[in-house]
């Protein structure tokens, strides 16, 4: 596989479910992409805002200026923080791959598999790599609770990448968790607040999302992606 | 903290008063990452904004519910939710015909919905400015960008700018209050971003410390006096002269309507000044395929650019940032070298196209394609700009 760690240009699709923080990680990795001292954006698309309806959001990253907006409909890299995005076609984009471009990584929450006979036609000829692995298990076993599934996903990315440091991942969570000129929308207030009573302290959220980031570069260590396999399964 | 708090050096929240020029051309600016609603929040915030009335409407919502915070946090003097978006415009005006610096936002059917208030608006010579996030017309029902809600905007007679990205919803929201403000100007303005595209991307983006904030409006300055207790809402309003004769009606209203048209007109040298230009070209001087677009638009027609540079074909980009007034010179001035203009937009009756066929009549001998056309919220590839020029044009694409 074509390295997918030294691109000019990133172009990335997240699908979820409402409430699973799609758009609050792709928030963090916008920010993360910009400590890194690139040019980032993101989109995030709304259908109706509702817990368990489907949701998108877009990440772009460049060493270049960034001039387009909107959906990203030729992706590098994929994520999907939900099996159902695949299985129930809980996609904006059907079937979930559409746009995929060649040598491309596409991250698959899940701990069976999720692709059919004709996906994986598909994916095989444009010789793409699929990590599966179980973040909202791994997000309960260190930080207790399936909402730091978000921060499972996105750690698996970055370790599996390096297109950040460790650095500037953390100042982007702590400007995430930690800053106050946020706002997504009341949904996602109630949500962040939620999660806060969880936590005694938002210094202790903060400990523990980066817990889970830091277990999920452990485990993308271990992984290559320059091997012949399409799926790639992680115990966690 | 009240308006009596105001001194000639400091509004009522503490924060030092400046120039407009100060504000957009010379404070120090520092790197934030935000979205277009969060900027939004930041402009208000630096406008000494007199009363803002919101009511919800996907996308603007959380534009209007930060500016509600600026107004708990005690930097927006007055501010409440409207009954539907016809109250909300109906209650503005009154907002500024009693001299408050007052602003609003709204998306899709909220706009609509208010309609008979925008020309009202641009006939009482009010300043407000109006945030328009632009969303879909039902039906169908959708909240996504798509911004043919602008078409029935263009003859309401107020001024209508048009921002790309979140650093111009800054810049183009402070610069608006001063223009449209101007006394010889003096009629409201609509700054229009893509809904989402604009409103809920996040980007990096240059602000100056919110320390500083523009000098208060200055209601006595107008061409009509604002209300106090002696003087009523706009003379003719309370005393129609259709009331008195019909010729007097006639002669009062075509005059009137034209009075607010030239009013229009007359904020080109300021928004030159504020905008740097009403419209920005970017790419090959000498490029016979030009694209003319406003708002996200030209962004994706920025990406076309730099794909057929690196095909070796010349290309350039004319982002119009004034709808109204329409920049017809510097449209033309940008299309001399043009064989072809291609117009992508994010609707399906071609607004901007039908405006730019109409200003170049008998002036240009470009083809004029209107194309590509996308609707319903969708994205637009640049592979579908590119498309287009390969289709039309001799340009042979890789």
């Amino acid at each position: 596989m074509a390295s997918i760690s030294n691109r000019k240009r990133y172009n990335m699709r997240i699908s979820g479910l409402g409430g699973q923080g799609v758009v609050t990680s792709a928030h963090i990795l916008g920010s993360c992409m910009d400590n890194a001292g690139k040019y980032a954006s993101l989109v995030p698309f709304f259908g109706s805002e509702k817990r368990m309806a489907p949701v998108e959001a877009y990440v772009r990253a460049s060493t270049e200026p960034i001039y387009e907006v909107g959906e990203v409909v030729y992706p590098d890299i994929i994520m999907i923080y939900h099996s159902q995005v695949v299985t129930h076609g809980k996609s904006y984009t059907m079937p979930f791959y559409t746009g995929l471009k060649k040598d491309s990584l596409v991250i698959i929450n899940t701990d069976v598999d999720v692709l059919e006979e004709e996906d994986i036609i598909v994916l095989n000829r444009l010789n793409a790599r699929v990590v599966q692995f179980n973040a909202t298990e791994l997000a309960l076993k260190i930080a207790g609770t399936e909402l730091a599934t978000n921060m499972a996903m996105m750690g698996m990315l970055l370790g599996l990448t390096k297109l950040v440091t460790e650095d500037d991942i953390e100042k982007a969570v702590r400007e995430r968790f930690l800053g106050n000129s946020f706002v997504a929308s009341g949904g996602t207030a109630s949500l962040d607040s939620a999660i806060e009573k969880k936590f005694k302290k938002k210094e202790e959220l903060l400990a523990k999302n980066m817990e889970v980031i830091n277990k999920t570069f452990e485990l993308a260590d271990g992984i290559d992606l320059m091997g012949s396999e399409l799926i790639i399964n992680l115990e966690v | 903290m009240s308006i009596k708090d105001m001194t000639k050096e400091k509004n009522w929240s503490g924060q030092k008063l400046v120039s407009t020029d100060y504000l957009l051309f010379e404070a120090p600016r520092e790197k934030h990452f935000m979205t277009g609603s969060e900027v939004t929040k930041e402009a208000i915030k630096r406008c000494t904004v007199d009363a803002s009335v919101s009511y919800p409407i996907t996308p603007q919502s959380e534009a209007a519910h930060l500016i509600g915070e600026l107004w708990a946090e005690g930097y927006v003097g007055m501010y409440f939710r409207g009954e539907n978006e016809f109250g909300v415009m109906s209650e503005v005006a009154g907002c500024a015909m009693a001299g408050a610096r007052t602003v609003t936002t709204t998306s899709g059917p909220g706009t609509l919905r208010a309609m008979e208030n925008f020309p009202m608006w641009s006939g009482t010579r009010i300043p407000v400015q109006l945030i328009l996030m632009a969303r879909g017309i039902n039906s169908p029902l959708t909240i996504q960008p798509d911004n043919l809600e602008v078409t029935f905007m263009l003859e309401t007679g107020c001024m209508i700018w048009y921002a790309e990205n979140v650093q111009e919803l800054f810049d183009m929201t402070i610069a608006a209050f001063t223009v449209a403000e101007m006394p010889d100007v003096h009629v409201p303005i609509v700054t229009v971003v893509d809904g989402f595209f604009v409103s809920h991307t996040r980007e990096a983006v240059m602000l100056p410390a919110d320390d500083i904030a523009l000098h208060p409006y200055d209601p006595y300055a107008a061409p009509l006096p604002p209300i106090d207790s002696e003087m009523p809402p706009g003379r003719f309003l309370r005393d129609p002269f259709v009331m008195k004769s019909n010729y007097i009606s006639y002669a009062t209203h075509a005059s009137w309507q034209w009075e607010v048209r030239s009013a229009v007109d007359r904020s080109r040298p300021y928004a030159r000044h504020y905008l740097n230009g009403l419209a920005h070209v970017t790419g090959d001087e000498d490029a016979e395929i030009v694209f003319v677009a406003c708002g996200t638009a030209s962004n994706q027609a920025k990406e076309a650019h730099r794909e057929l540079a690196k095909q070796g074909i010349k290309s350039k980009v004319v982002k119009l940032r004034t709808i109204r007034p329409f920049p017809h010179e510097e449209l033309l001035a940008a299309t001399k070298s043009a064989k072809y203009i291609f117009v992508p937009e994010f609707n399906i009756v071609g607004w901007l196209d039908k405006e730019v066929t109409q200003s170049l009549y008998g002036k240009s001998e470009a083809k004029i394609i209107g194309r590509p056309r996308v609707a319903g919220g969708m994205s637009m590839p640049v592979e579908s700009i590119l498309q287009e020029v390969f289709e039309n044009t001799n340009a042979k694409g890789a």
